[in-house]
């Protein structure tokens, strides 16, 4: 039983606007995979909810007239594991919706809410830092983009005002063309558990160089992040060995674990030297290198 | 003939059409919702408290507070009544508690109309505390100046000492090497399926009815009445199915409180159906121990002395107390009886949740340190793993020199064998051999156990059975013997249609078990239920084929030699023809107006004897330095439970245990500050029980022997699959790294710590 003061279902994106505006104390639950537990622990602020759950406008996954992958909030993670469209292009956000839970969450969790939740451990968040993935909002009258690097203030808060839904997420044609990938979790299950670390690296290779490189971390900062002179750094260097062990050296320097009582900070900092190493390496076999 | 054959389980249609029914199926309409008000701190005592705004709170029925509660201790293990009064266990419990003994400790009760609202009156209660320094290591509670958790018990809740065999002290002296461990175990929990529930209510002016999850429906009645001074016979206590219980329900905890406050509410119904969040803090949890082993070892490899010294940890209350270090210790006496051996251990109390019996009752632990202790001692001398314990371990015939009796079943060198064939271990430990430098490394375990097949000297072991012939020829089975989903229900049906020669399919077993109606059995622990049973159900079911044979000499006139009973039918000895059908019989027997009667068959049954049980893991790994992590590549338990009832219960049983051992094993810990006693991880989140993805396919064997005095040459199988899975792996890591882990769990968390103070850090890195 929980103590549920309200709860509508929305009809339409329109329709979930107007509730949230009506019900200024209300909350959007999506799968409900975060909100029940916290309805579950007597958590304050969560006893009104708007229901899009199934709405059939905000669960799609496509490919717009410029290529660009656009996927819907309420897409659930087994609809990102089973579309063609993820699979042939952005393979690492499969693995990153394969390492979600177990089969009952894949089934009903969205990736709206993995990233709306505002936690740094969410497993889509990183592919999509590393992705430049952009976030489609509306409002009541209102419509906007933003990176989804800078939609998190910080641990679960995020760029959302009143009245606003996450409708969508879209990966532009650019950052996902010619790129290999590779989301590798570091938990201490291999299901049901959250990352301890996760790691996503998106590269492209030209004559065995490195031509783009981008490295994104869960949970080693507050929020999800880039590692951003990791990557200016590597940047056109030769695909060695050495290669590996630099970037492992460099990104020392662009993280932030913390220690909790989960793990602590030099235990994470291993984990982050190590991981980066394995998911350079498994994109750098995507994409048909050898080292 | 049913013994030995797959049959399939009894209940398996009612539980998987979901028609089977548990405690929380048969609740009354209008049941109340009891919560407890549970403490915030781990050591101290309530100064005030105040509940006022929460009783005005509209469905609020009730509220109850330690002011309120009967002042009588009582024990909550749920051993058997000893009727000696030295063996009787530590009553230092009361329904509620001023005193606050660990993070968790229960001060109140709220009594609403549904659980919503009892959570609302829980967050009005106030309490003040007066707080005292919490008490969690051993060396802080054992300080002299430490606090009495329990006044005039200076921490200690029981200690012992035993040796057997040549004077111990002596054998080290003349040992060729003598071999040093210190070895810790984690607090670890059950995680049964169905959560702690129990509710009660009243039929009659002086009649508490109490439907409770339990493993020990007869030791909750005497209990209940104990706790609050009431005759036993006024308290009914009903079992219904059962999700899983591995000890947790060995301990009477929820029943006292349900009847208490079923007696304070006019009879009204009231049930307390915990969450697992408090289900892991506030009922009962493996005690962790703290083990140092001393061996002594001869050149050639035969072990000759050995040392234990035990510190358990009970936590806030006593429950099974120091019973789990003595079982422990004990049951250990059969692996290696030809060492002198000395063992003393001492339970203490900490500010921690409140240990109690857990799968195997001390011997994980124990057996945890004496097998990374001989792995030690055949590393020292260089003798192959396998072989070095072949050289040590029991065979038949051999005393057990703590029991004084004679080891009459052994299959312990043909399940290391059988082990060493399946992993192909000569073979894969040349092959290993490459794979010993670098950051991902191979190594090969192994691990021994012996267990006991009940508790016998040291509690009584009976058993009750009763059988009656139905109308239409098929038989209904009563028994004490508690089915909690582990099978006996299955195992007394193929047993019974075993001695009676009845189809298995014409064998029912009554599930629901109720102390008015039941026969007289302590419940279901100690991996005692199959071995038990056995010789009250072979008794029983003699008995009754005997009256069943009368009444068919009746019937036809023949001598009670000329006939016999044949797959369900009554036949003619000397010709192998059917007679008559057992439905014939049976209407005879009820209906016929003059001979006959209804044919039934009562025994209770006391089992003197307690036949040990032994068996090994075999375990290949993968130790990824880098990530901290241990991958099982091929594990195998291979065991001596003497004859196999049914080889597909008995293998589920071996999976299950495997499956908990590797959880105790690599990451299964509950975590407490050391500083506060704060629990950080009591749910499932957090607390890392495996899930299918974390374990290996499990393969399991079994060396059948007899043992004679066991009904139909079964013995214990329940508990000991549990058993050596963590050491196993632990000589396994120790094979492929070189370094010795000896303390559980081996998470990344842990082996983060051990492998850097053993340098295997920073150097390795893929």
């Amino acid at each position: 039983m929980f103590d549920l003061k309200k709860h509508v279902k929305a009809r339409s994106i329109d329709e979930a606007i107007a509730l949230l505006i009506e019900n200024p104390g209300a909350r959007l639950i999506a799968g409900g995979t975060d909100i029940l537990i916290k309805l579950r622990h007597g958590k304050q602020g969560f006893s009104e909810l708007v229901d899009i759950h199934d709405l059939p406008q905000l669960r799609f996954i496509k490919l717009d007239e410029n290529n660009d992958i656009l996927i819907g909030s309420g897409a659930v993670f087994n609809d990102i594991i089973e579309s063609g469209i993820i699979q042939t292009h952005i393979p690492m956000l499969k693995d990153a919706a394969q390492s979600v839970g177990g089969p009952q969450i894949r089934n009903v969790a969205t990736i709206g809410g993995n990233i709306c939740n505002g936690v740094t451990s969410a497993d889509s968040a990183s592919s999509l830092f590393a992705l430049d993935a952009v976030l489609e909002i509306r409002g009541r009258k209102t419509k906007r983009n933003i990176p989804v690097s800078d939609f998190y203030f910080g641990p679960g808060r995020v760029d959302l005002k009143k009245g606003e839904i996450l409708t969508n997420i879209r990966i532009s044609q650019k950052n996902y063309k010619g790129s290999s990938g590779f989301y590798y979790k570091y938990a201490m299950r291999n299901a049901m558990d959250i990352a301890t670390i996760g790691c996503a690296v998106s590269l492209k290779t030209k004559n065995h160089v490195l031509e783009d490189y981008r490295i994104a971390f869960g949970v080693a900062g507050p929020v999800p992040m880039r590692c951003k002179i990791t990557e200016e750094t590597m940047r056109n260097k030769k695909v060695s060995r050495k290669l590996l062990q630099d970037i492992s050296q460099a990104v020392e320097k662009d993280v932030n674990p913390r220690t909790s009582w989960r793990a602590t900070k030099e235990f994470r900092m291993n984990i982050i030297k190590e991981l980066c190493v394995r998911a350079t390496k498994e994109a750098l076999k995507r994409a048909g290198e050898e080292i | 003939m049913a013994v030995g054959k797959p049959v399939k389980r009894i209940d398996a249609i009612a539980k998987v059409t979901g028609r089977a029914e548990y405690t929380q199926d048969l609740l009354k309409p209008g049941t109340l919702v009891a919560r407890y008000y549970r403490s915030t701190i781990a050591h101290g005592r309530v100064k005030t408290i105040d509940v006022k705004k929460a009783l005005n709170l509209k469905g609020v029925e009730a509220i109850f507070t330690f002011d309120d509660v009967p002042e009588n201790k009582f024990a909550t293990a749920g051993h058997p009544f000893s009727v000696d009064p030295e063996h009787k266990d530590v009553e230092d419990r009361l329904l509620l508690t001023r005193d606050i003994r660990f993070m968790g400790d229960e001060i109140a009760i709220v009594v609403a109309k549904d659980n919503i609202i009892a959570d609302q009156a829980l967050k009005m209660i106030k309490v003040s505390y007066q707080e005292y320094e919490p008490l969690i290591s051993p060396l802080k509670i054992l300080d002299k100046k430490a606090r009495q958790i329990h006044e005039g018990s200076s921490n200690i809740v029981g200690e012992h000492e035993f040796a057997f065999g040549k004077n111990v002290d002596e054998e080290f002296k003349k040992a060729d090497h003598v071999i040093k461990g210190k070895f810790e175990t984690a607090m670890v929990q059950h995680c049964h399926i169905e959560n702690h529930i129990s509710y009660a209510y009243m039929d009659d002016i002086d009649r508490i009815i109490i439907v409770s999850s339990t493993q020990i429906p007869h030791i909750v009645r005497r209990i209940v009445g104990q706790a609050l001074s009431i005759q036993l016979s006024r308290v009914r206590v009903i079992k219904p199915f059962i999700g899983g219980g591995f000890g947790n329900k060995q301990d009477v905890i929820l029943e006292p409180m349900v009847a208490f406050l079923t007696l304070k509410l006019d009879g009204k119904p009231v049930q307390i159906n915990l969450s697992r969040e408090e289900c892991m803090l506030g009922t009962r949890n493996r005690h962790p121990f703290f083990v140092k082993v001393k061996t002594g070892v001869m050149n050639d490899g035969t072990m000759t002395a050995r040392e234990m010294d035990v510190i358990s940890i009970t936590g806030a209350y006593a429950s099974h107390g120091h019973a789990i270090a003595s079982a422990g210790g004990s049951k250990q006496s059969s692996l290696y009886p030809r060492m002198a051996t000395r063992f003393h251990a001492r339970t203490l109390y900490a500010n921690i949740p409140v240990a109690g019996a857990m799968r195997a009752y001390g011997s994980p632990q124990i057996i945890y340190a004496l097998e990374c202790a001989t792995e030690d001692a055949a590393r020292k001398i260089g003798i192959d793993s396998v072989e070095f314990r072949l050289k040590n371990i029991a065979r038949q015939g051999d005393m057990n020199l703590l029991s004084g009796k004679e080891i009459l079943s052994c299959g312990m060198a043909e399940c290391l064998i059988k082990g060493k064939e399946f992993m192909d271990w000569d073979n894969k430990k040349k092959e290993y051999e490459k794979y010993k430098k670098g950051p991902v490394r191979r190594g090969l375990g192994v691990a021994c156990l012996s267990y006991a097949s009940g508790t016998y000297p040291v509690c009584v072991e009976i058993a009750g059975t009763r059988i009656a012939l139905n109308q239409d020829g098929t038989v209904h089975v009563q028994v004490g013997a508690t089915e909690i989903g582990q099978g006996s229900d299955t195992i007394v049906a193929q047993m019974v249609a075993e001695t009676l020669s009845l189809p298995y399919e014409d064998v029912r077993v009554v599930q629901a078990q109720d102390t008015d109606v039941s026969p007289f059995d302590t419940g279901a622990y100690a991996s005692r239920q199959a071995y038990v049973v056995s010789n009250a159900v072979l008794r029983a079911a003699n008995e009754l084929k005997t009256k069943i044979l009368n009444h068919a000499c009746l019937m036809t006139g023949k001598g009670k030699k000329a006939l016999d009973i044949k797959k369900g039918n009554i036949i003619d000895v000397n010709t192998d023809n059917v007679v008559m059908d057992m439905k014939t019989l049976s209407m005879d027997s009820f209906y016929h107006k003059e001979r006959g009667c209804q044919l039934t068959a009562e025994v209770s049954f006391k089992t003197t004897a307690n036949a040990p049980v032994f068996g090994c893991t075999f375990v290949d790994i993968t130790v990824d330095i880098p990530l901290f992590k241990i991958k099982i590549n091929e594990i195998i338990n291979v065991h001596d439970a003497g004859v196999i009832i049914n080889p597909v219960q008995a293998g589920g049983q071996v999976h299950g245990g495997v499956f908990m051992g590797i959880g105790a094993a690599l990451s299964e810990e509950v975590l407490i500050d050391p500083d506060s006693g704060y629990v950080y991880n009591n749910n499932l989140l957090d607390y890392k029980f495996p899930t299918f993805m974390d374990i290996p396919q499990i393969h399991h064997d079994f060396v059948e022997t007899f043992e004679p005095t066991s009904g139909y040459g079964n013995k214990s199988l329940g508990e000991p699959p549990v058993i050596t899975p963590p050491p196993a792996i632990r000589n396994a890591v120790l094979d492929a790294t070189g370094v010795c882990i000896n303390s559980l769990p081996m998470s990344p968390r842990n082996l983060f710590v051990l492998f850097q103070k053993n340098g295997l850090i920073g150097s390795i890195r893929s």
